[in-house]
């Protein structure tokens, strides 16, 4: 996108951050979009043995710009003791993390926002920050319900950032880069047991990484069977309880489209990316990809990412919520020993082999 | 403290203990008071729940019943025997027709009457279809409360089938008032009786589902196991009932041990006990009770006997003098009606005992200690309704 347009044209620099804009709204807020539509409205009632969104638009399609128009319609009421601009700017911390993950993720040869060395890093870093959004979401609304789900989220978040830095470092040490772009080209000339005809798709020879990466990501979603700190059947609705309006739509929208940010990672890190494996057309490298990719690349990416995002609804829709104390339990004694194991596993093979 | 301690041993315990104690002054934390209700998800209506914690650590817990009292005691007061039934039909909202029958057997023990073998054989079907209409949906409700959305609606729909059974032969989906002081009101439709064997197979299915989708899961297991733990002399003292004494180990049911002139004793079935007494106890001998009424039912529409559905009563039914009391075994527990007449068309003084008053008077008791989402969890899995609380 920006670098296909800037090797041929030499754009001036705010041309170049409105394309940035656009494009980061759109990566973001479409599958977002259609993520809640396919799993959340359609999927979720095929599995309920109901029907869904019927009547807007074409099969329920624009249901959810229904339900924006609705929300924005309502009242933005901050309650009386909160602290009001601190819980009038907390949606807006964690929609941010969203916008700030998808910077690094390459949609295609030339088709990234940003080219960034220590991508891996990067994500890893400001995935964090919606943890700050949380935080002070639950602690600014002056209500008890939103203060324990809050600080759940809080030790939750920080619980299940280390198995998914861990698990994610098999991968900086199969590809021997940070550079989401290198990490998709490596899976792509790589080749398995001597067979290249498939590339090497980290799934594959990290298959323990990326079952823990997945579980962690359900857990940074806050999404069932860790939804300790939203919890509607406990915590009333844990630290979104006070926010009405578009607050909580924006709420909604970030916990959706981080679901589809964190898929589009995990498809970049584990099943190859935009990428198709190079022998097919006889690539040998990343300067050697045909510019259509540009334009395929963001379609086989989607492709994958709504795979992922089906799995994590999936399992979102049929399992019960965690305790608190297993929840934590599960991260520290069972998830972040495997991680380690799996990291040393992978190191010794990686000198070895 | 054993005798055979030496006295250093003594000493260092004493010691210890001394240090603990002080250790616990220091590290004393300010406790918070979080009522849970009277508008909350996860109490079925409107119970508030007065908790205090430490932590997330319950330390002192009440329930504070009565936002919805509806004074049916007194209410009953003013109608005529017949017009009560109207009434309690609304306790338990769920379980509409089972909460009419103790009320008319003890009016009919009063005027010294017996309703015909058709007439109780219907009524124990219409009391287990009510039954498995109640407890179906607890079951869905089990996985709500712990965030799986999905059973919910499987137990909606798969309930529907027995509303619509229960409509078909009494009129009403929720409050039916087809009881009448001798018998039933109406006959049962044509054709409702093979309608009745095809649901019952897909309710049998609905409960393996059930097990498979919620009780098979790791995760539901380790919430509910050992947790909320009602020894049998707790649950005895408590005066719980139902399926939440038999979770207990207490084999007692009501439908064996006093089938007050229903039918239940021309069945084949078993009563369940489960020796834990902890949540998953509950739910699982609720799970198995579902089974066990479909069997019920299964075996009871085999043997409808022939013959009249009403016995001969005045047209102006006035109940002689006297007091009874006569509890069934309600899909909540025990349910029971203390009736005094005083020969008018009315009764002079009405009691309900309802199951799930009792059930939720031990909820100070067990939830002491346990952690907030437990807190959910037992009181999902101890089964009240709101109306049966408040009356």
């Amino acid at each position: 996108m920006i670098g296909l347009l800037a090797t041929d044209y030499d754009f001036a620099y705010w041309t170049q951050s409105i394309f940035r804009v656009v494009g980061g709204l759109v990566a973001v807020l479409l599958p977002a979009g259609g993520i809640v539509y396919l799993f959340l409205f359609k999927m979720m009632s095929f599995m309920q043995s109901r029907l869904g969104p019927m009547e807007a638009g074409p099969y329920g399609s624009m249901q959810l710009l229904a339900e924006v128009g609705k929300w924005m319609q309502k009242e933005d009421i901050a309650p009386d003791n909160a602290d009001k601009p601190i819980f009038k700017i907390a949606p807006l911390i964690v929609l941010m993390s969203t916008f700030l993950l998808i910077a690094v993720v390459p949609f295609g040869p030339d088709a990234f926002f940003t080219d960034f060395d220590a991508g891996v890093f990067y994500f890893l870093a400001v995935g964090s920050v919606s943890v700050l959004g949380i935080l002070v979401a639950g602690w600014a609304s002056a209500n008890k319900y939103s203060l324990l789900g809050g600080l759940r989220a809080a030790g939750q978040l920080i619980a299940y950032e280390l198995p998914m830095v861990l698990a994610t470092l098999g991968v900086v040490i199969q590809a021997g880069s940070m550079n989401l772009n290198r990490i998709v080209e490596v899976q792509n000339t790589g080749e398995i047991f001597g067979i290249g005809f498939l590339g090497n798709p980290f799934i594959l020879t990290q298959g323990v990484g990326f079952l823990i990466f997945m579980i962690a990501v359900q857990a940074e979603l806050t999404q069932s069977p860790f939804d300790m700190p939203i919890a509607e059947s406990e915590l009333v609705s844990g630290y979104m309880t006070e926010y009405t309006g578009f607050r909580f739509l924006i709420f909604f929208i970030a916990e959706f489209a981080t679901a589809g940010v964190f898929a589009f990672i995990a498809s970049v890190l584990f099943l190859g990316g935009w990428g198709v494996p190079f022998e097919w057309f006889g690539w040998d490298n990343l300067d050697e990809v045909a510019w259509w990719m540009n334009l395929v690349g963001p379609v086989i990416l989607a492709t994958k990412m709504f795979v992922l995002v089906g799995i994590i609804m999936w399992v979102r829709f049929s399992y019960p919520r965690f305790r608190e104390d297993q929840l934590q339990t599960f991260a520290w004694k069972f998830l972040i020993p495997l991680s380690l194991a799996n990291i040393a596993v992978t190191a010794i093979l990686k000198v070895a082999v | 403290m054993a005798p055979t301690l030496s006295d250093r041993q003594q000493l260092s315990y004493i010691a210890s203990q001394a240090a603990d104690a002080r250790l616990n002054v220091e590290l004393e934390t300010e406790g918070m008071t979080l009522n849970i209700g009277p508008q909350h998800p996860a109490t079925h209506g409107t119970l508030r729940i007065i908790a205090r914690l430490d932590g997330e650590q319950v330390v002192w817990a009440e329930p504070s019943a009565g936002y919805m009292h509806r004074g049916y005691e007194k209410l009953t007061e003013v109608r005529t025997f017949p017009q009560v039934t109207t009434l309690i039909n609304r306790i338990d909202w769920l379980g509409s027709f089972a909460n009419e029958v103790p009320f008319i057997l003890a009016a009919e023990q009063l005027m010294e009457i017996e309703a015909p073998p058709r007439a109780q054989v219907i009524r124990t079907i219409l009391f287990e279809l009510s039954r498995i209409a109640n407890v179906s949906l607890f079951l869905g409700d089990l996985g709500v409360q712990m965030g799986a959305i999905t059973p919910v609606f499987l137990a909606f729909r798969d309930r529907e089938y027995v509303l619509n059974l229960i409509e078909g032969a009494t009129g009403g989906r929720f409050h039916p008032n087809f009881d009448r002081i001798g018998g039933l009101k109406d006959d049962l439709p044509k054709g409702w009786i093979d309608e009745t064997k095809q649901v019952m197979k897909k309710l049998i299915a609905f409960c393996d589902e059930i097990e498979d989708l919620l009780f098979g899961n790791e995760i539901f297991q380790s919430r509910m196991r050992g947790i909320g733990v009602i020894p049998a002399d707790i649950a005895k003292e408590y005066g719980l009932s139902g399926a939440n004494l038999r979770a207990s180990g207490v084999d007692y049911d009501l439908r064996r041990d006093n089938p007050v002139g229903l039918a239940w004793d021309k069945a084949d079935w078993k009563v369940w006990t489960h020796p834990d007494g902890d949540s998953w106890a509950r739910c699982w001998i609720r799970l198995q009770e579902t089974r066990e009424s479909c069997k019920i039912v299964q075996q009871l529409v085999e043997q409808i006997p022939a013959g009249p559905i009403m016995t001969k009563v005045p047209r102006i039914i006035k109940v002689p003098e006297g007091e009874a009391y006569v509890s069934t075994e309600n899909p909540l527990g025990e349910m029971g009606y203390y009736v005094v007449s005083k020969g008018d068309l009315g009764p002079f003084r009405v009691k309900i005992r309802s199951a799930s008053f009792n059930n939720i008077s031990v909820t100070p008791w067990v939830l002491k200690g346990v952690y907030v989402p437990d807190i959910i969890t037992i009181l999902a899995s101890l089964y009240f309704i709101l109306g049966d609380i408040d009356r």
